[in-house]
């Protein structure tokens, strides 16, 4: 039991880091945009997205429609049905936790769990999805409060601090490259995002992006999956 | 009114956020049986999408000058030879974040 609790841990001092961080960025700007700590504590809690949150502040700053609202987050968040289609199997039997570990299934908490964790035995696969599940949780709604809280006090010049999400994901991907014999998935998820990005613009190419890497999956052969 | 507009601006965006989260489980739940094709997807998309967000987190890399693609480039360079060489995921991303910051707040 103490050891699952250490793993958790310990997988999600990356986490720990990009969250604190950009949660304290997130914070920061809501706060001096003019609205409250409160707002900021929850947004944290109950959004619960980082990138979405960012946006979030535009949308409200510049008084957009629910519907624009709503259509948007649509869009910068669709990639999170990917990350449910990959965790059916392995959020089937979890239990009460079950709606918890789906509500916090973040970027950073999906590039966690998508893997299995060689240190982690059977029985205590659920208590470990759920420590990172919290953990990350608990990073974000902290760096926000933080960022809220200090944003007057603190001047520190934090420009490119955010890349550490972006390390975050390079790690894991090159984690599941070094990993595997074959990696036919991985590149047409790297090979079709540049593509979509140099036709669609940064914008706009995720969702199609997301299609044709669904549709290519779909079609081609499997790649030695680890069941 | 105001206020109205905001709380209900952040209900709209948890309620959509939370809805994209909960849609594969509510439509494959329980005894129904997941259609194979929706396995196969699951099992792969892993390594897929993790490539799609690392070019999520650079879409907006300029290529138009040194300043704009260099320091990603730099960055991400040390904190991939990095990993390959030491396998430690907090010193790749330290590593990586602290040139990254050096790079756009002094260099370019």
């Amino acid at each position: 039991m103490n050891k699952t609790l250490k793993s958790a841990f310990f997988d999600t001092i990356p986490v720990l880091t990009g969250y604190l961080v950009l949660g304290f960025g997130f914070g920061i700007i809501l706060k001096s945009s003019g609205y409250t700590t409160l707002l900021a504590l929850a947004m944290s809690t109950l959004i619960y997205a980082g990138s979405m949150q960012y946006v979030a502040i535009g949308l409200l700053s510049g008084g957009a429609s629910f519907l624009t609202t709503a259509l948007t987050t649509l869009m910068v968040n669709a990639r999170h049905i990917f990350y449910g289609i990959s965790m059916l199997k392995r959020y089937k039997n979890v239990g009460k936790i079950k709606p918890y570990l789906i509500f916090a299934l973040t970027d950073e908490t999906y590039s966690l769990v998508c893997t299995d964790n060689q240190n982690i035995s059977p029985e205590n696969k659920n208590r470990y999805y759920f420590l990172v599940s919290l953990f990350n949780h608990i990073y974000w709604i902290t760096g926000s409060l933080l960022g809220a809280v200090a944003h007057s006090i603190l001047k520190f010049n934090s420009e490119g601090i955010d890349f550490a999400l972006t390390a975050l994901f390079l790690t894991v991907f090159l984690e599941q490259w070094l990993n595997r014999k074959k990696h036919t998935s991985a590149i047409i998820g790297v090979a079709v995002s540049v593509v979509s990005l140099i036709i669609f613009g940064s914008e706009k190419f995720l969702i199609p992006a997301m299609l044709v890497i669904a549709l290519l999956l779909c079609v081609i052969k499997e790649d030695g999956c680890d069941e | 009114m105001n206020n109205l507009y905001i709380w209900g601006s952040v209900a709209v965006i948890a309620l959509v956020t939370a809805a994209l989260r909960f849609l594969p489980f509510v439509i494959w739940n329980g005894d129904r049986k997941t259609p194979k094709i929706i396995n196969k997807l699951g099992n792969m998309l892993p390594y897929a999408i993790m490539g799609m967000l690392v070019v999520y987190c650079l879409k907006d890399t300029s290529f138009t000058d040194i300043g704009g693609f260099l320091p990603p480039l730099i960055a991400c360079l040390i904190t991939g030879i990095l990993y390959v060489w030491k396998r430690n995921t907090l010193i790749s991303i330290i590593a990586g974040t602290v040139s990254y910051m050096i790079l756009v707040q002094m260099v370019f």
